[in-house]
């Protein structure tokens, strides 16, 4: 197997981005990873996307981001894991790279979720819950986390608060990112009475509706001497892993597992653990899901996520930074492009380029991206060379 | 897109009558049935009815539904433990939402779930009121 | 001899007062209470019907019955509110029993009366031999005009009462049916709300109809008044009734367990069999019950009851209908009745 490096990224607009299309923002964000890498050709594509079909009407998405960055006819396939489609699609491409299938890769995400209205958002959202035991309910996606942040309440102790303190700490964070959809502070008292969701999350406590796209280039880290354009940061480790898509035949609503596999796989591979992490973006597409990854991932004893953020242990000066980005919160979160996206602030990160966000003496970097209530995951692990 | 009728109706043993699969190997109960036991790998089942009553053990209380569900927001989803382990997801109906707690002891009850808008068909199931 | 051998009833928690429906239309509500004696009425929930209504009954009547569903060999739901215009309710009710495939099925409509068409034939069937055990079912959500007289009275419930040979808990010592075609209420196809005649809806329609069934009925089983222990008259408000009775020489003493509507509201094809249901409840071995529903258009169908020993022993079986009527009400304003009955327009 080969090590596998990261030689470029680039992003897309970001937000409510109305002027532009689902195959606008893929190209926008392959052409700037293409840059930033200073490759001429790619020898295949990997394109993580929820759901084109129920957001765009437009599935083939591969195909699609070929043929309009002009790199047909080589082989493009697109990867879902709901939330998680851009992370597999990472994975995917590393392992392509890894095994000597192919040299230059890209690896990317995307999703245009402003064309339909917010009942079809809901829905759309909704087909990652298991469609004839939760969502023929009438459970949402807030629905399902709001009823693991009422069990994680209950059995740790979690406060409102320390709910609310992940999305003021991430909005701090994601007030230094240019590229943020919400680039602003909020006050504690601001969550706190934000509209009502699914009890107990509130408005502040999701991530928003976003356009977006994100990519990255790879390549075998004994290349990386031919693409001297930006600076390439070694990929050490990767994992993946499932657990049932119903919430209800969980063992424990109060720990997302597959996290904790994943994050051992990729620990294992990079040959670290939790405690050499110097900073993480994580799949905080409620504030509850940060608090639980928190500790999934080993930055904390589970259970002791709320008190981690209300400690200050997860801020941009804290022991284990997390979001830095400003997370899905904060950035936004384009649902198929989101686990590039998060490898894209590993990235600047590691590079030193992060602006008044920029974590000291940051060499290493963990991303975690997770579909549907965690029945997904994918946690990578990014090294300065 | 809407639930179509087949699909609804494909499951209707569960939702009509809470019918589950017992391992015959290892007594695990799956609800919904599967073809293979999530405890011992084996793929012999007997079909066996899920007890009517259980407990709340997390709920919340929806207030931005999908489309099919507006007219009923706010309303409470719950996960329910039945008496014999097995866990369900169901509406809790029939309640004052601020009275529902964690616990609290649930029936089920025979609900129209859902319509495929004022022509279509009706889509019916399982929800729990309290006990 | 065939009889009941499991009964039970369900009614929705949901209440609407008559003071909150007067309110709303400027009405007087003393003339309601007072001139119609009537308190409250039940009200579905949005996500309960006819078909909903009548499994809840239904899982009751099996559990007094202890029955294997399997064996039921027919299933008459009788309502004037099916939720389909065309599909049965009976093929749900009986998937969700657990009594398909080997049933016949069909829905019943005769305005208040198709719920006692529904036992009338299904105790039939029993008697003829053609079924094992009958199931007969009256529910209704029932549909009053806003604004109109029906509105303080339309109400929901149901109740099922399965027929068989064996274990029997109240045997059917005579049955009779009554009918003219007497137009007194209505409803034509694509209409949301029935009309009605007024006050023609009282002495030739339901008068005629219930005491001449009635009086046939008590004939026929040469009883009179004195011999019954219990009567139940189908009940549009809580006046009817008790006029009814006292005509035709009862003591209200004995219409009293099934005199429902006045806490109730009419439940139209589910009001006698409810009625009965509540009766049971209360019945000892021995106890005589006699119980004449009414439909306009018209018609009455009359059952003479001999309760036996085996109502103690299914009694506590299933929840009581009291339980239903008394417990864990919710009340209703009229704007969130008038949402949960689809009254008001949305576009």
């Amino acid at each position: 197997m080969r090590d596998v490096a990261v030689i470029g990224v680039g992003l897309s607009a970001w937000g409510e981005v109305w002027k532009q299309s689902l195959r606008d923002l893929i190209t926008e964000a392959a052409v700037n990873a293409v840059d930033d890498a200073g490759v001429e050709k790619l020898d295949a594509m990997f394109i993580g996307c929820m759901s084109g079909g129920l957001f765009a009407g437009q599935e083939h998405i591969g195909a699609l981001a070929a043929d309009y960055l002009g790199m047909g006819p080589i082989p493009a396939t697109r990867t879902e894991s709901a939330c998680a489609s851009a992370g597999t699609a990472f994975r995917t491409g590393l392992m392509a790279v890894a095994s000597g299938y192919h040299d230059v890769v890209l690896a990317g995400g995307v999703e245009k979720m402003t064309d339909v209205d917010g009942g079809a958002t809901t829905r759309a959202l909704a087909a990652a819950a298991d469609q004839e035991y939760e969502a023929y309910h009438g459970v949402t996606f807030p629905g399902l986390y709001a009823m693991m942040a009422v069990a994680h309440m209950a059995k740790y102790g979690t406060t409102r608060e320390q709910l609310a303190m992940v999305a003021v700490k991430n909005h701090r964070n994601g007030a230094m990112n240019p590229h943020g959809q919400s680039p602003f502070e909020v006050t504690l008292e601001q969550v706190l009475t934000a509209t009502r969701v699914a009890d107990p999350l509130r408005i502040l406590d999701c991530s928003p509706v976003t356009d977006g796209a994100a990519a990255a280039i790879l390549c075998p880290l004994d290349m990386v001497s031919r693409f001297t354009k930006s600076q390439a940061i070694r990929v050490t480790g990767s994992g993946q892993a499932t657990d049932t898509i119903a919430l209800h035949q969980r063992k424990d609503i109060c720990a997302i597992e597959s996290a904790a596999l994943a994050a051992k796989v990729a620990y294992d591979m990079a040959g670290v653990g939790p405690g050499d992490i110097d900073f993480a973006e994580v799949h905080d597409c409620f504030t509850i899901a940060e608090i639980m990854v928190t500790e999934a991932l080993g930055f904390c004893e589970q259970g002791q996520g709320g008190k981690a953020v209300e400690a200050g242990e997860t801020a941009l000066d804290g022991r284990i930074p997390i979001n830095t980005s400003g997370g899905l919160k904060s950035k936004g979160h384009p649902v198929g492009a989101t686990g590039i996206a998060q490898i894209h602030e590993i990235v600047t990160q590691l590079r030193g380029n992060a602006g008044g966000r920029q974590v000291k003496d940051a060499k290493r970097g963990l991303a975690q991206n997770m579909g549907g209530t965690g029945a997904s995951s994918t946690v990578h692990i990014l090294e300065v060379i | 897109m809407g639930l179509t009728t087949a699909r609804y109706w494909r499951e209707v043993p569960q939702r009509y009558r809470m019918e589950a699969g017992e391992c015959t190997a290892c007594g695990e109960i799956h609800f919904p049935p599967r073809r293979i036991c999530m405890k011992c790998g084996k793929q012999k089942f007997e079909t066996v009815v899920l007890p009517d009553t259980g407990k709340v053990i997390t709920w919340t209380v929806i207030r931005v539904a999908p489309d099919e569900f507006t007219d009923l927001s706010p309303y409470a989803v719950c996960l329910v433990e039945l008496e014999n382990g097995v866990r369900l997801m169901s509406q809790l109906v029939d309640v004052d939402l601020d009275e529902i707690e964690m616990g609290l002891p649930v029936k089920i009850e025979f609900r129209r779930i859902r319509e495929d808008g004022a022509d279509g068909v009706l889509f019916y199931g399982y929800k729990v009121v309290p006990a | 001899m065939a009889g009941i051998i499991g009964y039970g009833a369900y009614v929705p928690r949901q209440r609407i007062k008559v003071e909150e429906i007067a309110k709303v239309w400027g009405a007087d509500a003393p003339s309601y209470k007072k001139g119609l004696m009537l308190e409250e009425k039940s009200v579905p929930a949005p996500d309960q019907d006819v078909i909903t209504m009548s499994v809840e009954a239904t899982r009751n009547a099996i559990k007094r019955a202890g029955i294997d569903p399997k064996e039921i060999g027919c299933i008459y739901i009788g309502s004037e509110s099916h939720p389909y215009a065309v599909k049965p309710s009976g093929t749900v009710v009986a998937e969700a029993i657990g009594a398909t495939p080997d049933i016949h099925c069909a829905d019943m409509e005769f305005a208040c009366k198709a719920g006692s068409e529904g036992m009338y034939v299904s105790f039939g069937l029993v008697t003829a031999g053609l079924v094992k055990y009958g199931l007969g079912i009256g529910a209704d959500t029932s549909q009053g005009a806003p604004g109109d007289a029906l509105e303080y009275s339309a109400a929901a419930g149901a109740a099922a009462f399965l027929f068989g040979k064996d274990n029997v808990v109240a045997e059917v010592r005579e049955t009779y049916a009554y009918m003219t075609d007497t137009p007194d209420f209505w409803r034509r196809e694509y209409e949301h709300y029935p009309k009605h005649g007024g006050r023609f809806t009282g002495e030739p329609a339901y008068f005629q109809h219930t005491l001449s069934c009635a009086t046939g009925t008590m004939e026929r089983a040469g009883m009179t008044p004195e011999d019954f222990t219990f009567a139940i008259f189908h009940q549009p408000n809580g006046k009817f009734p008790l006029r009814a009775a006292l005509k035709l020489g009862f003591t209200r003493e004995q219409i009293v367990p099934g005199w429902l509507s006045p806490r109730l509201g009419n439940t139209y094809s589910g009001a006698s069999p409810i009625g009965l249901s509540a009766t049971l409840d209360v019945a000892k071995p021995g106890d005589t019950i006699l119980m004449v529903s009414y439909g306009s258009g018209s018609g009455s169908d009359g059952f003479v009851f001999e309760v036996t020993d085996k109502i103690d022993e299914v009694r506590n079986l299933a929840p009581l209908t009291t339980d239903y009527l008394d417990k864990n009400k919710i009340y209703l304003d009229y704007g969130t009745y008038a949402k949960y009955r689809g009254k008001i327009r949305k576009g």
